[in-house]
């Protein structure tokens, strides 16, 4: 009879009878995810709090990302559940000395957070639409579909007024004031339901909600950068060569494009410094301190894992790019590599 | 018309009325109940690897008492065999957890091959049997996200079939090894001591089969309990102790090598 892990567990010298890798594929997804989530978000506060007016495009941009993400966040910890109809149970009976058990709380809570944020910003362009839509006199099927849609993403409040708009920037600021040591709390938190389980040496550092944090940060920053490029050259190429008035040129697009990947691989460096060095402070201290751990995480990390480790991890996945993005004169293609190259070692 | 004010009246009345009912006031006054029953035993665990041969009886007898699937690669209870070479070298193995018995030298390197051992090479071999230690501060309870898996007055951890979601965080807290996700009811499962056995006066399956009494159990507050007066006056140890997970299943004559 088939056991659960059994598929995909490969046994190797002496291990207890019932250990298999229970948490596969799935469970790696989900740090990922909120790490883009927070990392996105921080992105886009970099802006609404501090103010940095180079990533005025990208904070706007940034937060869809987020946010979409997060509502796919819980879906790979469902299919993980092997009870999955029982998911709910979560919130029935929280047993709070667990570190799952929050989930919930802090989930819900950074989702409402981001959402009314989305809506403060884009809240002018809800009305704006709905407004034109409504005007119109014959309007063809999707145009009424589109108009129920976004008056109702506008939840009835028409005022556009300088006055208005003043208050949706400041909600804004407030809400990505607060929204950040949520963020970093819905993803330190992730780092620490793993870096608690003291039955897995490998995990089990008190660096691990910072180091998820770091980590999740860059991975954000860099898939917010992918994607925004992407957005963008599509925006660029379904524009007529001939300039067309009233809206911008190629060559405009492109001009802020770059200036905005600039800036913000400049910030993707500095976190990315920040988390490199916090796994390697962790590598050195437990190779320096060698408690009885280490006799079996050193076999791991420096034989049968070495070339996930040192070969994809840190040469792929953190020098090339770390290198990629320091050189001067950035171009979109090295940074789009450099991204890439990033989100490869977060997954391996 | 329904006011406010109304409303939320209606609501707490709702609440106070409904924290009336049975299965409400189970949930919230249970442990108040249990405790009203009197002193509860402690159980605890004394295994002697100097009496086990490694005959595999009380892995098979557990898999038949507790319904897990006997062919499957995942048990309650089993027993390591650790090989000491003159080299200094360790090795270990529990071939589908000892169920059938060490009938050969050869120790299992789990990649599918073996790996024979002359005689003249041992400088010692013994071997030790595993159960859930039921731990007085259990990490597999402490990570339970929805509360299915519980300490027991008398200090079992049991696992609730009905509410378990499968999220397999207790398995991966579990410094021993002993959680495992059921092949056919898909929850974690472990061993509970035979938990439907002791509360009626029986021994475990394991206790009941193992010919040289190398598996005893006993109430850790009767100070007459053999099993007690054993640990309170012998040399006895526990796996795993800097996990701080106190736990209650004692050990006569463990060995540094035993993982």
């Amino acid at each position: 009879m088939e056991v659960h892990g059994e598929a995909w567990t490969l046994k190797e010298l002496f291990v207890y009878p019932n250990e298999y890798v229970y948490w596969s594929v799935q469970i790696v997804m989900y740090p990922f995810m909120t790490g883009v989530v927070a990392g996105a978000f921080v992105l886009s506060s970099l802006y609404h709090v501090f103010g940095i007016k180079q990533l005025r495009g990208m904070a706007r941009f940034s937060l869809v990302p987020s946010f979409a993400l997060l509502l796919a966040v819980p879906l790979p910890l469902l299919f993980h559940l092997l009870q999955p109809r029982r998911a709910f149970n979560v919130f029935l009976t929280p047993h709070f000395t667990s570190a799952i058990a929050a989930f919930g709380v802090v989930f819900s809570a950074y989702t409402a957070i981001v959402a009314s944020e989305l809506w403060f910003l884009y809240r002018k362009h809800f009305v704006t639409v709905a407004t034109a839509l409504r005007e119109k006199r014959d309007r063809s099927l999707r145009e009424t579909l589109l108009l129920l849609l976004y008056s109702a993403l506008t939840l009835g409040a028409y005022d556009i007024s300088e006055n208005a708009l003043r208050k949706d920037e400041n909600a804004t600021r407030v809400l990505a004031g607060i929204g950040i040591p949520v963020a970093c709390f819905l993803h330190g938190y992730a780092g620490f339901i793993f870096g608690s389980v003291k039955a897995n040496a490998l995990w089990m550092t008190p660096l691990m909600p910072v180091i998820f944090i770091m980590s999740a940060v860059v991975s954000g920053i860099a898939l917010c950068m992918l994607t925004y490029i992407v957005v963008m050259e599509v925006r660029r190429m379904r524009l007529s060569a001939v300039p067309v008035p009233h809206q911008p040129t190629r060559e405009e697009i492109k001009g802020v494009e770059l200036s905005e990947i600039t800036t913000t691989a400049k910030y993707l460096v500095l976190f990315m410094i920040f988390a490199i060095s916090l796994e390697l402070l962790d590598l050195i201290f437990r190779e320096y301190t060698a408690l009885k751990s280490w006799d079996v995480l050193r076999r791991i990390i420096y034989g049968r894992d070495f070339t996930n480790i040192f070969i994809l991890q840190y040469l792929i996945g953190n020098l090339v790019p770390f290198v990629m993005l320091l050189l001067p004169n950035l171009t979109i293609r090295r940074a789009v590599v450099s991204a890439c190259c990033w989100c490869f070692s977060v997954c391996s | 018309m329904i006011t406010r004010r109304n409303f939320v009246r209606g609501l707490l009345r709702f609440a106070f009325g409904i924290s009336w009912h049975p299965s409400v006031a189970t949930v919230a006054f249970r442990k108040r109940a249990m405790g009203e029953e009197g002193q509860a035993p402690r159980w605890a665990f004394l295994v002697d690897t100097y009496k086990c041969v490694g005959c595999g009886f009380c892995v098979k007898a557990c898999k038949l008492e507790n319904d897990v699937p006997y062919d499957a690669n995942v048990t309650r209870t089993w027993v390591e065999r650790y090989i000491l070479t003159k080299s200094g070298e360790v090795l270990a193995d529990t071939p589908k957890g000892g169920r059938d018995g060490f009938i050969t030298p050869k120790v299992q390197q789990n990649t599918g091959h073996y790996r024979e051992v002359k005689p003249e090479e041992i400088a010692k071999a013994f071997f030790v049997p595993k159960l859930c230690n039921q731990c007085e501060n259990p990490p597999c309870v402490q990570v339970c996200p929805v509360g299915a898996t519980y300490q027991t007055e008398d200090g079992v951890v049991l696992v609730d079939r009905q509410w378990c979601i499968g999220c397999g965080y207790c398995i991966m807290a579990c410094p021993y090894g002993v959680r495992f996700f059921h092949p056919v009811y898909k929850v974690a499962d472990k061993c509970n001591f035979c938990y439907h056995r002791i509360h009626q006066g029986l021994k475990p399956a394991c206790v009941e089969a193992c010919p040289f009494e190398a598996r005893l159990i006993g109430d850790l507050n009767n100070p007459d309990a053999p099993v007690t007066r054993f640990i309170n006056t012998q040399r006895v140890g526990v796996l795993k102790e800097d996990y701080g997970t106190k736990p209650q299943v004692y050990y006569a004559g463990l060995s540094k090598e035993v993982r």
